[in-house]
């Protein structure tokens, strides 16, 4: 079963490796956003300093939501998919694998900018580790959850509106914590715990409940 | 060869009794929508609470309460439909829940209405970020996702089935959604034990709001089981039944 | 074997046929015959079990496909419109995730002997896309020859494929059939195989009639 795992995560990132272009988009993507904002609000330090985590956190959200169309068009379009649902294997193992590879494809690589995009907000060193340790547990809760709109959204006219639509009030959990765990840091490091308690719970019910619903999803978008 | 009708009887058997249902739903919902209006303006008191009083425009929350009450029970039971439909198979029930969702964005969103319009006199301001305010938001969302995902479907059986398994995430997440607004220092999370100030409201207020509530609850009754007739009608175009109907000499009854 | 007792399909609100039963016992191999539009793949996709009859029970082995589940897409092999190859890997390397798949344990060298046999020698290292439309299915093909699975649903296997491919696609599935294995296909292209001793299958619409129903007879 683990080899079933396995042999997805690696086509899939093999996959990646040969059409490179798509994960630097979503990685160029997060650093303009980013960096549009003191643009737009001014470059005040300390205005900078107060709305980093929440510009970072959302990019963030953005950006692994641009990338999650792509999660299971491209095998949608050209039957791959359909094989996947027929290969009698848990479907919710192939969608985690296929989840786990997009993650480490488009939220792995956020973690390890952020704090270069941090050192833009003249963030702390301490608050720049709270926010690639945060993004780190959340990111994957982001793709999680994704998943379930990609699903949902499969082959649709528009597709890419309707999942941000369906899928951003679901991030809130997670923007709110996130930031949330880095805004505290600057007071008060010991005050981050419960905050990280929280995203790993939501982390641990992200991959119990996703992966069943995912592929319940699918079921219905392939029939 | 005939059509096996155990299992497509229950739209047909249905779409009669919604037609006769939604005239009596519709003339109670306007009795006690009348009734609690006349209460709410002239048997309550002119200010509410003590020591900084809420003056006339109080009288909002006889709207506003009632509305986002309806709200989050309409998506409760919507998701309840699509949770029945997906478990058992059953294509009214699918049905059911497209035909509650607008009902449900209608009070959503007049609840928000209202309680800027509230806020505005209370708060000094249309827009708060208040926890409440801010679920309710939250859940207009949901309610537009469910129906922009149905629409966006063409083939109704996978529509009905994605938008119901969206209801059902939703239904999950909401609780967390909610709660993550109303406590977002996992710290000091004093919002969370805002108390109910149900009981300390006075007999005449309460008796306006619940019997709003009810009225607004036979409103979704009505509009739902109008909007329920209208979509048996298109999706069973096909059968004989609705044939019969459309071309035989019984006029179509009022149909949503 | 696979028996159908009773089925109605629809798609979107249309109702394609019903009351469809067969059954098709080991070593047969059936046609599924109709115009465009009569149900033919929709049939093929609830007997795979990618899509929800609306009515009916479709059993294997005397139990119901729903509730065997990933126990009978192990024994099935589906081939649909889409090849349901990565353009961007090379024969070897998508077959080799159809073989895992499948839970079979298949070294390179089988699947390269699979790929040489089929026609595409000189082929297996090249990533898919750049190979022709008909090289294509010929990959997709090769998945038959590795496949140990008894039942075939094959959907207009023959488009895009040559003669050679064609009477070799033949062999294999009258081989697989011969074998004690059972397939279920359609096409539009008259070949040899469908000339043969088969059960036929008609869907579609009887003249004179707005109302689908679906005739099963057998050859």
């Amino acid at each position: 079963m683990f080899q079933v795992f396995l042999c997805i995560l690696k086509r899939d990132l093999t996959l990646a490796l040969r059409r490179r272009t798509d994960v630097l988009t979503t990685l160029f993507f997060f650093v303009i956003v980013v960096s549009l904002f003191p643009l737009g609000v001014g470059s005040e330090r300390e205005l900078l300093r107060l709305l980093g985590p929440g510009v970072v956190w959302v990019a963030a959200l953005l950006a692994s939501m641009l990338a999650l169309e792509r999660l299971f068009a491209a095998d949608y379009d050209d039957g791959t998919l359909e094989q996947l649902l027929l290969a009698g294997q848990p479907l919710s193992l192939l969608a985690l694998a296929k989840i786990t590879a997009h993650w480490l494809l488009t939220g792995l690589p956020l973690v390890f900018i952020a704090p270069l995009m941090a050192m833009q907000y003249a963030l702390e060193p301490v608050a720049i580790g709270v926010m690639m340790a945060s993004l780190a547990i959340g990111t994957p809760v982001l793709s999680l959850l994704g998943a379930i709109g990609a699903a949902l959204t499969l082959g649709l006219r528009g597709g890419g509106i309707l999942l941000s639509l369906l899928i951003l009030p679901l991030y809130i959990p997670v923007l709110v914590y996130g930031a949330g765990a880095v805004g505290v840091s600057v007071i008060e490091i010991a005050d981050t715990q419960p905050y990280f308690y929280l995203l790993g719970a939501f982390l641990l019910a992200g991959l119990v409940l996703a992966p069943p619903a995912t592929a319940a999803a699918l079921r219905i978008s392939l029939e | 060869m005939t059509i096996n009708w155990f299992k497509y009887a229950s739209p047909a058997a249905f779409y009669p009794i919604a037609g006769r249902l939604v005239p009596v739903f519709s003339i109670a919902a306007l009795g006690l929508v009348l009734f609690s209006l006349y209460w709410g303006f002239f048997e309550t008191p002119e200010r509410l609470g003590g020591s900084n009083p809420q003056k006339e425009y109080y009288r909002i929350i006889f709207v506003h309460v009632p509305s986002a009450w309806m709200s989050m029970w309409l998506y409760l039971v919507l998701a309840a439909w699509s949770g029945i439909g997906l478990v058992f198979n059953t294509r009214l029930s699918f049905m059911m829940a497209n035909a509650i969702a607008p009902t449900g964005a209608i009070f959503t969103f007049i609840a928000l209405w209202t309680g800027a319009f509230w806020g505005r006199p209370s708060w000094g301001t249309y827009w708060d970020w208040d926890p409440r305010l801010t679920s309710e938001l939250i859940l207009f969302f949901m309610y537009i996702g469910f129906m922009a995902l149905h629409s966006a479907i063409d083939d109704s059986r996978r529509a009905d089935r994605a938008a119901a398994l969206l209801a059902i995430v939703g239904l999950v997440m909401l609780p967390v959604i909610y709660w993550s607004i109303n406590c977002p220092d996992p710290n000091n999370c004093a919002a969370l034990h805002q108390r109910s100030s149900l009981t300390q409201i006075e007999s005449n207020i309460l008796t306006a709001m619940l019997t709003m509530t009810l009225g607004f609850w036979l409103y979704s009754f009505a509009t739902a089981f109008a909007r329920l007739q209208g979509i048996i009608l298109t999706r069973e175009l096909e059968s004989a039944w609705v044939r019969d109907m459309v071309s035989g000499p019984t006029p179509a009854a009022s149909g949503g | 074997m696979l028996e159908v007792k009773d089925l109605s399909c629809r798609r979107g609100d249309r109702l394609l046929f019903s009351g469809l039963s067969f059954s098709l016992p080991a070593s047969t191999l059936m046609h599924v015959r109709g115009r465009n539009g009569s149900g033919k793949t929709t049939l093929l996709r609830a007997l795979c079990g990618l899509l929800h009859p609306d009515d009916g029970d479709i059993l294997w082995r005397g139990e119901s496909i729903r509730e065997l589940s990933d126990d009978y897409n192990r024994d099935l092999l589906y081939f649909g419109h889409l090849n349901g190859i990565k353009a961007d890997l090379t024969g070897i390397e998508n077959l080799r995730v159809a073989a895992t798949l499948d839970d079979d344990r298949i070294d390179d060298e089988e699947i390269r002997g699979a790929l040489e046999r089929i026609g595409l020698m000189g082929f297996e290292d090249l990533p898919t896309r750049m190979l022709s439309q008909g090289q294509k299915k010929r990959v997709a093909l090769a998945r038959l020859m590795l496949s140990r699975a008894p039942l075939w649903i094959l959907d207009e296997p023959f488009t895009a494929l040559d003669t050679d491919a064609v009477a070799q696609l033949e062999a294999l599935i009258a081989a697989h059939v011969a074998d004690g294995g059972s397939a279920v296909l359609t096409t539009h292209q008259e070949v040899a195989l469908t000339r043969g001793e088969i059960r036929r299958l008609d869907l579609g619409a009887r003249p004179g009639t707005t109302t689908p129903v679906g005739a099963a007879a057998a050859a």
